[in-house]
């Protein structure tokens, strides 16, 4: 029994498209956030989809290499986060509208 | 089978996408970020990417989540308050993800006969495969990576560091 391709790239528009829309909608610094990580996982999918249809394995390192950076990402946005929480006690982003902390 | 699977996971996924976008709570957003980022692990062992359904289970659901987590705690986030701004979100952002989706699929599933179909263990990438190309063509990239993450420590330490 077999799965088309297609129905994996399907998934991730649809993990991608509720990331975009959280990304619009959530009004939490932290969700929004989180909603950055959805949309990075989904494109994720998508590039092992692509490596598994053209049996090539730079799609996987692709993979390994966004996971990196997404990692190093979420270290210092959490921390972006933190400076920000402790000059304005506030974590919503319609009041997080200037670059200076 | 292999159908049946792909089916648990994937909606497994797309759920816990939804009740990411639905709960107002970020450590209910968090834990059902988690379920995602754990049955995409699964999809990716379908898809014979062994050694990255390992990475993504240590690094998104071990290591992003449990930071992701420990903030939410440590600041103490409760639940979200409206604003005029998520109005505005609301009216824009729901049709055009909706019409972002139905774009997507209706490419891709009218490029269906280009694409093949994928069966349980007929590409398998061992992580000796993976290891021979990023240590041997790719090397500098991943040294470089190595400097990036380096450079994430400093910042996040310097950034999150109280009083100046």
């Amino acid at each position: 029994m077999t799965v088309p391709i297609g129905y994996y790239l399907v998934l991730s528009a649809i993990l991608f498209s509720i990331g975009v829309g959280a990304f619009l909608i959530k009004r939490n610094i932290i969700t929004v956030f989180m909603s950055i990580e959805l949309m990075l996982n989904a494109v994720n999918l998508t590039f092992v989809a692509f490596a598994h249809q053209w049996h090539q394995i730079s799609g996987q390192i692709f993979v390994f290499f966004v996971m990196v950076v997404a990692a190093a990402e979420a270290a210092v946005g959490l921390a972006i986060i933190i400076a920000v929480f402790r000059t304005r006690n506030t974590l919503n982003v319609d009041s997080v509208d200037l670059m200076k902390l | 089978m292999y159908l049946l699977l792909f089916f648990i996971f994937g909606g497994l996924c797309a759920a816990g996408a939804l009740n990411l976008l639905l709960q107002s709570h970020p450590i209910n957003s968090a834990l059902s970020l988690i379920v995602v980022m754990s049955s995409l692990a699964v999809l990716y062992l379908l898809l014979g990417a062994e050694f990255l359904a390992a990475a993504q289970v240590i690094v998104y659901s071990g290591a992003i989540m449990v930071l992701f987590t420990f903030v939410i705690m440590l600041l103490n986030a409760g639940k979200e308050e409206r604003t005029h701004g998520s109005k505005a979100a609301y009216i824009v952002g729901v049709p055009g993800v909706a019409v972002l989706v139905c774009l997507l699929s209706f490419i891709f599933l009218s490029q269906k006969s280009h694409l093949s179909n994928a069966r349980l263990g007929d590409y398998l990438v061992t992580t000796s495969d993976l290891s021979a190309v990023l240590f041997r063509d790719l090397l500098l990239p991943f040294e470089v990576t190595s400097v990036l993450i380096l450079v994430a420590i400093l910042g996040a330490v310097a950034l999150a560091r109280r009083g100046n």
